[in-house]
């Protein structure tokens, strides 16, 4: 079933059209890796769905609702939490604060300070610090609490690995088969291309604002998606065409 | 014994100003907004507590209650109506949106109440004229006191309210970014109107205390602004304790200079304003290269 549908959505920062034409479904249960080089368009998609921008055109429907002009902390209560890119903590409030900030538009479900401290160990000695003394790993396990507080139907996160280090990643993907097994849906932007076919259950790939390639992971060869995250299919056929 | 009497009165005085400057640093610290309509509406808190008085004959500390209701009200419809479309302009517009509202508010006041001096000392009962003789040239009077208890318990109050409140928290969290916080959850918009209704109400609040200290007229909110901007920049801006200390600073200084000749009251407070502005400008410099 699907849980949410994005229909010709065009997203602009000013005169570029970041997202073109991009028609996506994400379906109940699945994990979706949206792949592609820098500046495809994968956060600016994943912000205009969470609604921290406002599409130019097309129409974005969750759960059977028209959401395209809702704005974000409504969303929210609707079900889509955003990790943003950077992780953006509340700097100045301490972990438990930033949980407890989104816990206050909590809809019903699992999640509280004490199940994310139980799903996320390593924030149990600094639920007392400030987000600005986090390390990178830190951060990111904050973000992921402070996204799973609101108790969300969809789950999107940005730029998973970026910025962190390895150890720290492998903590990350840890956790999130862990939510995965438990029946969320989410979607994950990542650069890492074999980290992303490692926990997707679908690949969708973005190339200069479009979607061009949607696939299963097992039917998708890695070729086929290196082709076209670097744009090197299209090239070809636009080279027969002419 | 001079000295002692000019700090004593100096600290008493600092309460009414931190009391005044509390919502401009609150407004400014959530929203980034300096409200140069912040003295106006303090004035305009003091003439509905008048005309309340005037009409009902109640005590000023009585109205208080319904105009601090009022004065909240019309914080959260500027911000709405008003402010929160010339935020989304820049940060430069607010300023002189506010700017031009404290100009219409001053006119709209002369209009409505004409140039007359009033005040609510004459309503306000004992408190106004008590005093506690603690030594031969020293008393400490019961309404500056009074003021200064109500400047520390605001200060407080916001304090708790900021740290443990989900209200409160989301205040911050917006504070610190807008649109994260949006995508948690919270209504930034609503966030930010609720903090403009409580800094317009304790500037109604410092405005009442200035009608029962002294009088007000329609034209008093720019004076009063200047002293609220100064003790929010001696006590650094967006720090609500330091909105305090800032406040006790410009009073001693304003009575310490009043103590060598009375001309040089406003002026020691000025001066010591930008005194600080020099200073601590190098000095969060220094402090700066310090972490990175």
């Amino acid at each position: 079933m699907s849980l949410l549908l994005a229909e010709s959505l065009d997203v602009r920062h000013g005169l570029l059209r970041a997202v073109r034409d991009v028609t996506l479904e994400v379906r109940e249960g699945e994990t979706l890796a949206l792949v592609g080089a820098n500046g495809a368009g994968k956060t600016t998609l994943l912000r205009a769905l969470a609604g921290a921008h406002t599409p130019a055109r097309g129409r974005i429907v969750f759960g059977g609702e028209d959401i395209t002009a809702m704005p974000a902390h409504q969303r929210v209560r609707a079900g889509i939490a955003l990790v943003p890119e950077g992780r953006r903590l509340f700097p100045g409030l301490t972990v438990e604060e930033n949980l407890l900030v989104a816990g206050a538009a909590r809809r019903r479900g699992p999640w509280s300070v004490d199940t994310v401290i139980d799903a996320f160990p390593i924030l149990g000695p600094l639920r007392n610090r400030r987000a600005s003394t986090l390390s990178g790993g830190e951060q990111y396990a904050t973000a992921i609490g402070r996204a799973l507080m609101t108790n969300p139907k969809l789950l999107f996160l940005d730029e998973v690995s970026l910025g962190l280090a390895p150890v720290a990643i492998d903590g990350v993907y840890a956790s999130l088969r862990t939510l995965i097994a438990g029946g969320a849906t989410t979607v994950i932007v990542e650069q890492d291309l074999a980290r992303a076919m490692s926990v997707a259950t679908r690949i969708a790939c973005m190339l200069e604002g479009r979607l061009v390639l949607e696939g299963e992971p097992r039917a998708l060869s890695r070729d086929e998606i290196t082709k076209a995250y670097f744009g090197l299919r299209r090239a070809k056929r636009k080279g027969l065409e002419a | 014994m001079t000295w002692v009497n000019a700090v004593v009165q100096g600290i008493l005085l600092g309460g009414f100003y931190a009391l005044l400057a509390v919502g401009l640093s609150l407004m400014f610290g959530v929203m980034r907004i300096i409200n140069l309509a912040h003295g106006d509406l303090a004035v305009v808190g003091a003439f509905a507590a008048w005309v309340l008085v005037d009409r009902t004959d109640v005590s000023p500390f009585l109205a208080l209650g319904p105009v601090l209701i009022a004065m909240y009200a019309l914080g959260y419809v500027l911000q709405r109506v008003m402010l929160e479309r010339s935020l989304r302009a820049g940060v430069l517009i607010p300023l002189l949106t506010t700017f031009g509202l404290a100009i219409v508010i001053q006119n709209l006041l002369l209009e409505a109440f004409s140039p007359d001096v009033r005040s609510l000392g004459g309503t306000a009962g004992d408190v106004t004229t008590a005093s506690w003789r603690i030594a031969d040239q020293l008393s400490v009077s019961a309404l500056g006191s009074l003021i200064l208890a109500v400047a520390v318990t605001v200060l407080g109050a916001l304090h708790l309210f900021l740290r443990r409140t989900s209200l409160g928290r989301a205040m911050r969290a917006t504070a610190q970014d807008a649109e994260t916080a949006e995508l948690v959850g919270v209504d930034s918009r609503s966030v930010y109107a609720r903090a403009a209704g409580i800094a317009v109400a304790t500037a109604a609040l410092g405005g009442v205390f200035l009608a029962i200290r002294s009088a007000v007229d329609p034209s008093s909110g720019p004076t009063q602004l200047i002293f609220a901007f100064e003790a929010v920049v001696i006590g650094g801006f967006g720090s609500l304790w330091g909105t305090l200390v800032g406040g006790i600073v410009l009073g001693v200084a304003q009575t310490i200079g009043a103590a060598i000749d009375p001309h040089y009251s406003v002026l020691a407070g000025h001066l010591v304003f930008l005194a600080v502005l020099v200073v601590r400008s190098g000095g969060i410099l220094v402090g700066r290269e310090a972490t990175a």
